[in-house]
């Protein structure tokens, strides 16, 4: 057994709302230059539909992800080594892209540097950021069937359908939708990794994260098409490919990734497991793609496991991570209450972002037909008899197996009835737990990590250093106490966000509302072109506001 | 022999030469990140699919060749058993089978990058002097090939016992001008337009050439690699160094798959 540690994430697919902040914020955080306009290390997908790039999970087209040969043995669904080589020179499954989509901005000059009695009104064009010509129809875009629009042309191609019976697929439009947001998996067993010819992409020993060493990487693509998830992509003016990196600065000083920060639904998770890395390629050769769920959870290691402790010292995993693990919201998810379900396990790659799936569209079926979306019976028997968002949802999660998914919804169900009775008063009924394997604790344990954990409870991330530990380096100055004077603490309120942590000091400013409160406090010159305006009465200039104005001139 | 043959036929290729090594090295260490194939295939696929294979894989039949009519000595292959004809007529059958693929394949993919707009707006300057500087060795090559081997009679010109010896004089720092000076012309274009190619190698996106994957067919397929204490994005406080581990200085560990 060799214990190593994996900085992982869930998703709680039953609270997103679609609204694309993740993969906004993502943008502007990391995919804003040039090369990088068609990327979107995050994307949020309407299921059913096609996704982005368009049907990346059709893997006889695209060929990601591994499969196991007659032997037993794993090979790069791309080919081995030997065809590696003989693609060099023309990567046969790379997506071109119009398989992204081509990306484009708006010609907004136009609409200041029009003449003043132009007859016409002035209207932004849309421009290609590729070849700069006008495009006069935009075909196709990052999310063309958001909220299912235009999906009576294109939902048929989405490839989970396409698994499905036909008769299910006519009728699944009325049925049900939800969003499913991506970023990459940061898998155990990487194919990204393996299709790399530079050996320029690895996994952290550390904390698991897939990065692309941008010296080292020459241009080859090979990830980008194996990766099963499409997850890796090409900066077509660096020569590089690029991905996401689970934003590893914020999380070597203990913050959240961008994406689950920033996450209005309050719906990501983060957290650390411990795996036996020794067993990895075993579990990924299992035979039946639906083991693989199972053969997956079976190398996560419990850590409260002394055996695993003991493994995870001798690997050189510090102890503040395996408290870490222990307290992981993750383990927590996957393992005590078994809700969330890996992303199409069949590719092999041993996905490390999993879902817990959405209960919602069942609960809006049922209401919608008059009845009572809150009462277990009700919500056991339907989720029993709706095989269509079962079926889809084995398709995305468990490789087409319907049990764990069953179980997965069961378990939410019967956690909303079982907290509206509490609600009501009328004590909890030890017999919806029980329905569901569970007691009336563990239910009440689970809603408190799904509906209202805070931001500590979602978001449990060692620092690197563990001499540091996570919101130690705050404690220097006592400035919570400013915060909940000046805009009343925000519950959940970041305890590490300065600029100051995440550089490991120097700036000494802050931008945070607690900076400028320290700035003032302190007297120190405020940081032209930075105002707050939290703390900005709106009655008086804010210093700051203006550039400092220039020598002689008064303002 | 002339001023002027000196400079050709020994300045000027041990500048290139110093160029192509000196460049190489200093490139190498000082811009890492610039070292890529720069594809743009995410453009553009179906043209660059069929010219890209052609054009690489007759390039390098083509420097393989080279290797082989330049460095070998005559008398060796000689020794072997190989007589002059036979020797003559595989280098040109061979020869000329590459130079087609290395033709087509590069007028395929300068047609792409005319045509194909994206791939046009990508094309950097340093871009167009390497094509320049490419098309030109391997225009004046085909060249010689058609105009001396293939139609200047049954033994073509025998380039082992001039340009060949000249070269190795070259390389081995004892540079003999006076074996160039009687070569046909198309010839002695060619050998100098090369070596125009050899000066800019390492300024250009060329440099890819260098960087083929060897060690990939014996590494395991999964890439562990711990992190460098100095990448971290927190400080670390003095008097707080950790101990060394025996793990921590192995620095990366690979698992095979
Ligand atoms: S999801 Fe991430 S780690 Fe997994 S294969 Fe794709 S890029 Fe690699
Ligand atoms: S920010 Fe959260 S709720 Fe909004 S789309 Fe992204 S994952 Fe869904």
């Amino acid at each position: 057994m060799k214990v190593m540690a994996q900085i992982a994430m869930v998703m709680n697919l039953d609270k997103c709302i679609g609204c694309h902040t993740c993969s906004v914020t993502c943008k502007q955080t990391w995919t804003n230059r040039t090369g990088t306009e068609y990327m979107w290390f995050n994307n949020v997908e309407t299921r059913p539909g096609v996704g982005y790039p368009h049907t990346w999970e059709d893997q006889d087209r695209w060929k990601g992800g591994w499969t196991r040969t007659r032997s037993g043995r794993l090979k790069p669904r791309s080919g081995g080594r030997v065809a590696r080589f003989a693609n060099l020179f023309a990567n046969p499954d790379l997506p071109e892209i119009v398989d992204y989509y081509e990306p484009w901005t708006y010609e907004y000059d136009k609409l200041l540097s029009a003449p003043k009695d132009s007859k016409d009104f002035p209207v932004a064009r849309p421009v290609s950021q590729l070849t700069g010509k006008p495009m006069d129809t935009i075909g196709w875009g990052p999310n063309w069937d958001d909220d299912l629009g235009g999906s009576t042309e294109t939902m048929q191609q989405d490839p989970v359908l396409a698994k499905i019976n036909t008769e299910v697929r006519a009728e699944i439009e009325q049925t049900f939708m939800f969003y499913l947001p991506r970023i990459c998996e940061h898998c155990l067993n990487p194919s990204c990794v393996a299709a790399c010819p530079s050996g320029a992409m690895y996994k952290r020993a550390e904390d698991g994260i897939v990065l692309v060493d941008q010296d080292r990487c020459r241009g080859w693509r090979m990830c980008v098409s194996s990766c099963p998830y499409k997850k890796v992509y090409f900066n077509h003016t660096t020569g590089k490919a690029e991905k996401c990196t689970l934003c590893y600065p914020r999380l070597e000083v203990g913050q959240p990734t961008v994406c689950s920060e920033t996450c209005v639904g309050r719906l990501r998770y983060l957290g650390v497991l411990l795996y036996d890395a020794d067993r990895v390629t075993e579990a990924a050769s299992v035979e039946d793609p639906q083991d693989l769920y199972m053969a997956q959870r079976s190398i996560l290691l419990d850590p409260f496991d002394p055996e695993v402790i003991a493994g995870a010292r001798a690997g050189g995993v510090p102890d503040s991570w395996v408290k870490a693990a222990q307290d992981s919201p993750i383990w927590a998810l996957i393992d005590t209450y078994e809700v969330a379900l890996p992303l199409h396990p069949e590719y092999r790659t041993l996905p490390m972002v999993w879902y817990v799936p959405p209960l919602s569209p069942v609960v809006d079926r049922v209401t919608a037909a008059g009845n009572d979306g809150e009462d277990h019976k009700i919500l056991l028997t339907a989720l029993s008899t709706m095989r269509i968002p079962l079926e889809y949802l084995a398709g995305l999660l468990t490789a087409g197996d319907t049990r764990p998914v069953e179980r997965s919804l069961r378990r939410l169900a019967a956690m909303r009835s079982y907290m509206r009775d509490l609600d009501l008063g009328r004590g909890g009924n030890e017999e919806i737990a029980g329905a569901v394997g569970m007691t009336g604790e563990q239910v009440q344990a689970m809603y408190r990590l799904l509906a209202i954990a805070k931001y500590d409870d979602r978001y449990v991330i060692p620092t690197t250093h563990p001499e540091t530990p996570r919101g130690i380096a705050e404690l220097g100055e006592d400035v919570t106490g400013m915060v909940e004077e000046l805009v009343g603490a925000g519950e959940g309120a970041p305890e590490a966000c300065s600029v100051s942590t995440f550089h490991g000091g120097g700036t000494g400013l802050r931008i945070t509302s607690r900076g400028r409160a320290k700035t003032a406090a302190e007297g120190l010159a405020p940081t032209p072109g930075r105002v707050n305006l939290l703390d900005w009465s709106g009655d008086s200039a804010q210093a700051g506001l203006f550039p400092p104005a220039a020598a002689g001139v008064d303002a | 022999m002339t001023t002027a043959d000196v400079l050709l036929w020994v300045a000027y290729p041990y500048i290139c030469l110093t160029l192509l090594v000196g460049g190489m090295v200093w490139r190498w260490r000082t811009d890492q990140f610039g070292w890529t194939t720069r594809s743009s295939q995410l453009y553009e696929k179906p043209i660059l699919r069929a010219a890209s294979p052609t054009f690489h894989l007759g390039f390098l039949a083509v420097i393989g060749g080279h290797f082989v009519g330049l460095l070998v000595p005559k008398t060796w292959t000689a020794a072997v058993g190989i007589p002059q004809h036979v020797y003559h007529l595989t280098a040109t059958i061979g020869g000329s089978v590459a130079a087609l693929a290395t033709v087509l394949g590069l007028a395929g993919l300068l047609y792409r990058r005319f045509a194909v707009r994206s791939v046009t707006l990508a094309t950097t300057t340093r871009d167009k002097v390497m094509y320049v500087l490419l098309v030109l060795p391997v225009a004046l090559g085909t060249w010689a090939t058609v105009a001396n081997q293939v139609l200047g009679g049954p033994e073509g010109y025998d380039y082992r016992e001039t340009i060949s010896p000249w070269l190795r004089s070259v390389l081995t720092f004892s540079p003999h001008p006076q074996l160039m000076t009687a070569v046909p012309l198309s010839f002695r274009l060619h050998v100098l337009a090369g070596f125009a190619l050899f000066a800019i190698w390492p300024f250009t996106r060329l440099v890819h050439a260098v960087t083929i994957p060897v060690q990939y067919p014996t590494r395991p397929y999964i890439v562990y690699r711990a992190r460098r204490a100095s990448v971290s994005a927190a400080a670390g406080r003095r008097g707080w160094a950790p101990v060394q581990r025996s793990a921590d200085r192995d620095g990366a560990r690979s698992r095979g798959a």
